[in-house]
């Protein structure tokens, strides 16, 4: 399989008052297309940190990251908001949504921002609220839907632009258990499909769905784990 | 910039946030209108008082004579200052006069009549300039010209009510009318804004009036413009006439009842003085309340920009670039700002168009407040001040908020 993403010694630090906090140390990665990874870590392990950079949301002091052979370094926002755009599919804990907008036309902004027609857009948003199970809520606004109901139009709006990489950060964590595992069914089905996808995640059950776990602890990669089962299956 | 999806955009975001777009859109729909209302009603106290000098040409200067009060060199008080043509062939001469005129009444009863229609009438005779001192209108024909009074030719200037009263309808020039059984030939019609009863007048050449009538060389009363000359120029006139109606007339110069000199620039100026002082004072409130549009506006669009954070932070990390972001608020508060802006500018003109009317019809006496309107294109300048004020207010939130970094804008929960 085709590399997907190249991380070499990518470090961040960040200065909090006098004190200047290393937070990423000098990360290798490397993950090939269509793998369905979790990063864990406890909560200052830097793992956020590190999605935020594979997503294009911040900046890395030091080495290097390729995405889809792209080399993604010191980029404009205008650069960087064209390569989110186009590359990536983002999944929120807080899911996200924007207040004001239906369901429909939540799924359909990534679309507006590739200038797609107004009709055009909407009729895929349509497909892909479908897909993820909620065709009949097309019109409801965020707040009239439940937490998982939330959860999946973010993965349909994650999905409609056909990104590279689907970056979900604790996508469960402010879901219980049942519908945490159909968000997990979802995103699961999404990685069948071909797409690579990256959960950050510090729920053991959550991790051990995905193919790959990838431990990190005080800014540096511990273990590197693909479970057996997978590899057998 | 006529980007269908983006207006689409817009109206989703003011449709789902009423409030706020209220909040932004009344005050600049007030700043306007405020505005508009007191510039309406400075321009209407303008009115008002350009009104009341309506009725004589406004630079000019009027001299009647009076009683010597004071004795001078010898002379008892109590004697009566006649004008005569001499006093008129001076003033003629006299550098800074324009138009120069003398004025008599002629009889008080005579009879004036046409083929058996009889009426009583002011007559006045005076000089040809003195159409122009009065601001008479010639509604047909013309005013008598220098040759009428040369010739001392029987020529009649007839108001707009003599006309009604005497002709019933039929076309008076050139008919001969009958003024204490001497024939004059009306030339002209007039019509005088300064009342009905200025309407109501006949005026003969001063020269045919001397001899027909028997006052010789005798004049009332003297008026002329100034021309072109400033107040203090004008001023500088009435002293100087004063002084040589004191040496011809062998009164104390200091004497005021003797002539009286009236300078009607000084007092139109006086008084405009007062509404441009009214006016400024007006533009002043004017643009304090534009200035206090201004501050809402950038105010709110300081707490929009604030409140729609995380919304931006969604959009950039769903690959909105910062132009879109500033773009989109700038076009939205643009769009609000103008809108509101129109229609503050609507219903301040409306406001004064129904005070003006009511003004008008409830009160037509009251003529010191007249035609309340306001420039249009002053009305429009200072909405798309506003409008532009709006829009750099809020460009610097707005690119603050286009330039933030979606982590911190989604971290801000």
């Amino acid at each position: 399989m085709p590399e997907m993403l190249v991380l070499k010694d990518i470090r961040k630090s960040y200065t909090m008052g006098d004190t200047r906090l290393q937070v990423l140390k000098g990360i290798d990665l490397t993950i090939e297309e269509g793998e369905l990874v979790s990063i864990m870590g406890s909560s200052g392990s830097g793992k956020s940190t590190l999605l935020n950079i594979i997503g294009i949301l911040d900046q890395y002091d030091s080495g290097e990251y390729r995405l889809d052979n792209t080399l993604i370094k010191n980029l404009s926002e205008t650069k960087a908001a064209i390569y989110r755009n186009k590359l990536l599919g983002f999944v929120f804990q807080s899911f996200n949504l924007i207040s004001f907008k239906s369901a429909l036309e939540n799924v359909a902004l990534p679309l507006y921002y590739q200038k797609v027609s107004r009709r055009k857009r909407n009729q895929l948003a349509m497909e892909y609220l479908e897909k993820v199970g909620l065709g009949d809520r097309a019109d409801h606004l965020p707040s009239e839907l439940s937490g998982g109901q939330k959860q999946r139009v973010a993965i349909a709006r994650a999905l409609i632009a056909q990104p590279k990489i689907i970056l979900a950060d604790e996508p469960t964590g402010a879901l219980d258990s049942k519908t945490s595992y159909e968000v997990m069914d979802l995103l699961k089905e999404v990685n069948n499909s071909g797409m690579t996808v990256i959960i950050v995640t510090h729920e053991h059950d959550i991790a051990e769905m995905t193919n790959r776990i990838i431990h990190l602890r005080d800014g540096l990669i511990e273990r590197d784990v693909r479970p057996d089962r997978f590899i057998s299956a | 910039m006529f980007d269908i999806d983006k207006w689409q955009e817009i109206f989703a975001t003011i449709q789902k946030n009423k409030l706020r777009t209220f909040l932004t859109a009344f005050s600049v729909a007030w700043g306007i209108f405020m505005m508009i209302v007191l510039l309406g009603f400075g321009e209407g106290l303008t009115n008002g008082v350009k009104y009341q000098f309506r009725d004589d040409a406004v630079n000019s200067i009027w001299i009647s004579s009076g009683t010597m009060s004071l004795p001078y060199k010898g002379l008892l008080p109590g004697r009566r200052v006649q004008f005569t043509n001499e006093d008129f062939d001076w003033i003629s001469r006299t550098s800074g006069t324009e138009n120069v005129s003398a004025r008599n009444w002629v009889g008080g009863d005579f009879v004036v009549s046409y083929k058996g229609e009889y009426g009583k009438f002011d007559i006045r005779a005076v000089n040809p300039d003195y159409q122009f001192i009065e601001n008479i209108n010639m509604v047909e024909g013309h005013f008598m010209n220098a040759y009428d009074q040369q010739q001392r030719r029987k020529t009649a200037v007839i108001g707009r009510k003599v006309e009604e009263a005497l002709f019933k309808g039929k076309n008076p020039i050139g008919e001969i009318i009958n003024i204490n059984n001497i024939n004059f030939q009306v030339v002209g019609i007039f019509e005088d804004i300064g009342g009905e009863g200025e309407n109501e007048i006949i005026y003969i050449p001063l020269s045919t009036a001397q001899i027909a009538f028997n006052s010789v060389n005798k004049i009332n009363q003297l008026m002329f413009t100034v021309g072109d000359a400033t107040v203090e120029e004008s001023k500088v006139l009435a002293d100087k006439m004063q002084a040589e109606m004191a040496r011809r007339h062998q009164f104390d110069p200091s004497d005021e009842r003797a002539v009286f000199v009236r300078n009607n620039y000084e007092h139109f100026n006086r008084f405009l003085k007062i509404t441009q002082a009214i006016t400024s004072f007006v533009w002043v409130i004017g643009l304090m309340t534009i200035i206090a549009g201004v501050v809402g506006v950038s105010n709110i669009m300081m707490i929009v920009v604030k409140e729609r954070t995380r919304e931006f932070g969604i959009r950039k990390a769903l690959g909105a670039t910062p132009m879109s972001i500033v773009g989109l608020i700038l076009q939205e508060s643009i769009f609000i700002t103008s809108a509101a802006g129109y229609t503050g500018l609507v219903l301040g003109v409306l406001l004064l168009d129904v005070v003006g009317k009511a003004v008008a019809a409830n009160a037509p006496d009251f003529t010191y407040f007249l035609n309340p309107r306001v420039d249009l294109s002053v009305a429009l300048s200072a909405v798309l001040i506003l409008v532009v004020a709006g829009a750099v207010a809020g460009l610097a939130p707005s690119l603050r908020a286009a330039n933030i970094r979606p982590i911190e804008a989604l971290r801000d929960e």
